[in-house]
């Protein structure tokens, strides 16, 4: 067994034993069966309204879908934001947290790389903020499946995207915690997501008032720190057509282009490879 | 023989603060070495120098023949680190488990080495018990077990024994004498004097982040051993004779304390005080403790 894969598998047995891993599971069930229940209730109001109410059936079933993506969208929002959550608790404490303790010197003068337990962890929380987006996302969609009967367009891009902006998040916390302590590594790594979140809006209300201005400031606040381009290229792509036209922070009315997901994930591993660099030169 | 480790002016600096100034020593194969100072004075960034942790500012080391930080030199490295801190969620069997496999050993030597260690340093009861429940004691024991399972070539012991109960010392220093018979190195950080006494062969003083002096232990018992004698009957031109043997001789009641070269000449002492129809009950030679050569290496003020 490589030392990375002992590292990864001790880093998934952490979450485990230190009940992290119940603590998603428990609450994000909690999560999908609030969306459920409450969509529930507002599917069959708008299936009711639509019946009425509409001139011909192609409308009320266009009315529909539009409603029920609006309403899935706003769920992946907030599991979009859970999982960030997730990615940076996950990944503030572990390198700080063993530096700070010292149970780093341990594992460190064993005859393995010092890459290997960065790459280790961050593997270990790739597969475990996997898990949680799945469980997050895959939940809020199927619920929205088994009552509507509704599947988003290009699903598996749109989780995709969403899951590797919670890796990206994961990965700046996990370079940032090899440097800094804990605290301050969590404190910074939403100050980041901030930054991107507002950058994100001003982009948005740029394109829908067609100020160039605007645009650019969000275009260089996502190049600083592109997760939230991820999460707006995602619910463009899942978003039913008419309400992707209407700005709001669960929409996209300004696209970040393919080349900004190229430029997200080269970003990533540039992140990637600079944690490894600060850890193997700092002193334990 | 080459050295199991090896410097040359190894020096650290943080900041404009000098931790360790330049740091040369040799380590023999097989020896226990103790690294002797007062707190503060270099020895656990000493340490973590040799062992990779911490990047010199400047000077050169190896360890078992390799620069230091190669791994394959690590492979037969084993270290207890102060304040033993570790992954408190695993069990001690997956402890020993988690460090074996990072160490590269195979399945079946590693299982059979975790019984056997964990049994050695009377863990065997607690094994299944997560690490969290332990007393400080049995962490400093599991955490000793863990730097012997690849039957290291050189271990690195920083203050091993503190924390421990009378018995835990104990056992410390018999895993200690019982790992030098089968060739291993042992570098030993201390504070504690009379630990170092009684395990090393050879102690460097380590000052203001420098080695002040190097000794060997073996040497304290033949020179300049003090003797304490119980006689009684022991009439004043008797007690002149004796500086034939010896100096300092000073008379205290029934005791008599005096200074010789070496113990070779307790017999003949004894002889001639009974040939001077002297009472002796006791002749006991005390060595010149390293207590007192540290005082007199380091200065009363220890140092600060």
């Amino acid at each position: 067994m490589s030392a990375i894969t002992i590292i990864a598998r001790l880093t998934f047995r952490e979450a485990i034993r230190r009940r992290i891993m119940l603590a998603g599971l428990v609450l994000g069930i909690a999560f999908v069966i609030i969306y459920s229940i409450g969509t529930h209730f507002i599917f069959e109001q708008i299936a009711a309204d639509t019946a009425a109410n509409m001139p011909s059936q192609m409308t009320a079933n266009i009315l529909k879908a539009e409603s029920t993506n609006a309403f899935m969208m706003m769920g992946l929002y907030a599991a979009t934001f859970l999982s960030i959550a997730m990615a940076a608790l996950l990944g503030a404490d572990t390198l700080a947290g063993e530096i700070n303790s010292g149970t780093i010197q341990t594992i460190a003068t064993k005859p393995i790389r010092r890459a290997d337990i960065v790459l280790g962890k961050w593997l270990g929380f790739t597969g475990l903020l996997g898990l949680y987006v799945l469980l997050l996302c895959g939940g809020i969609v199927l619920s929205t499946f088994i009552q509507s009967g509704y599947i988003p367009q290009n699903l598996l891009i749109g989780l995709g995207l969403i899951y590797s902006e919670s890796v990206l998040i994961m990965t700046i916390t996990l370079m940032l915690s090899s440097a800094f302590p804990a605290l301050a590594t969590g404190g910074i790594v939403f100050g980041l997501y901030g930054l991107a979140f507002i950058g994100g809006w001003v982009e948005q209300f740029g394109a829908l008032l067609q100020n160039d201005t605007a645009i650019k400031v969000g275009i260089i606040t996502s190049l600083l720190i592109p997760s939230e381009s991820l999460w707006r290229r995602a619910a463009f792509e899942m978003q039913a057509p008419i309400t992707g036209s209407f700005g709001s922070p669960f929409t996209t009315t300004s696209v970040p282009s393919p080349l900004m997901m190229g430029y997200a994930f080269l970003y990533l591993i540039v992140v990637l490879v600079i944690a490894v660099r600060i850890f193997q030169s700092r002193d334990l | 023989m080459t050295n199991a480790i090896e410097t040359n002016q190894l020096r650290k600096v943080f900041g404009d603060y000098a931790a360790v100034k330049g740091l040369t020593l040799q380590v023999k194969q097989g020896e226990v070495f103790g690294f002797l100072g007062p707190n503060g004075a270099g020895k656990t960034t000493s340490m973590k120098m040799l062992l990779g942790l911490i990047g010199p500012t400047s000077g050169e080391a190896s360890l078992l023949s390799q620069p230091i930080g190669n791994r394959e030199a690590m492979r037969r490295v084993g270290f207890l680190p102060e304040h033993f801190r570790f992954q408190e969620w695993l069990t001690a069997d997956e402890f020993m488990l988690l460090h074996g496999q990072l160490l590269g050993m195979k399945q079946d030597d590693l299982r059979q080495r975790r019984d056997e260690l964990l049994e050695r340093v009377g863990l065997t009861p607690f094994r299944k018990k997560h690490l969290r429940t332990f007393s400080k004691g049995m962490l400093q024991r599991v955490g000793l077990a863990q730097a012997l399972l690849n039957r290291p070539a050189l271990v690195f012991l920083d203050e091993p024994t503190s924390g421990l109960d009378p018995v835990g010392r104990r056992l410390v220093r018999d895993v200690i004498r019982e790992v030098r018979v089968q060739g291993t190195a042992i570098f030993l950080n201390s504070h504690l004097l009379s630990e170092i006494e009684v395990t090393c062969d050879r102690v460097a003083f380590i000052q203001h982040g420098e080695v002040v002096r190097v000794l060997e232990l073996a040497s304290l018992s033949s020179d300049q051993t003090s003797v304490t004698i119980r006689v009684s009957d022991l009439a004043p031109e008797s007690l002149n004779g004796l500086s034939q043997w010896g100096r300092e001789i000073q008379r205290d009641g029934e005791f008599v304390h005096m200074i010789i070269a070496s113990d070779k000449v307790l017999p003949e002492v004894t002889r001639y005080l009974v040939s001077q129809k002297a009472e002796v009950y006791s002749i006991t030679p005390n060595r010149m403790s390293l207590e007192d050569i540290f005082i007199e290496t380091v200065g009363k003020d220890g140092g600060l």
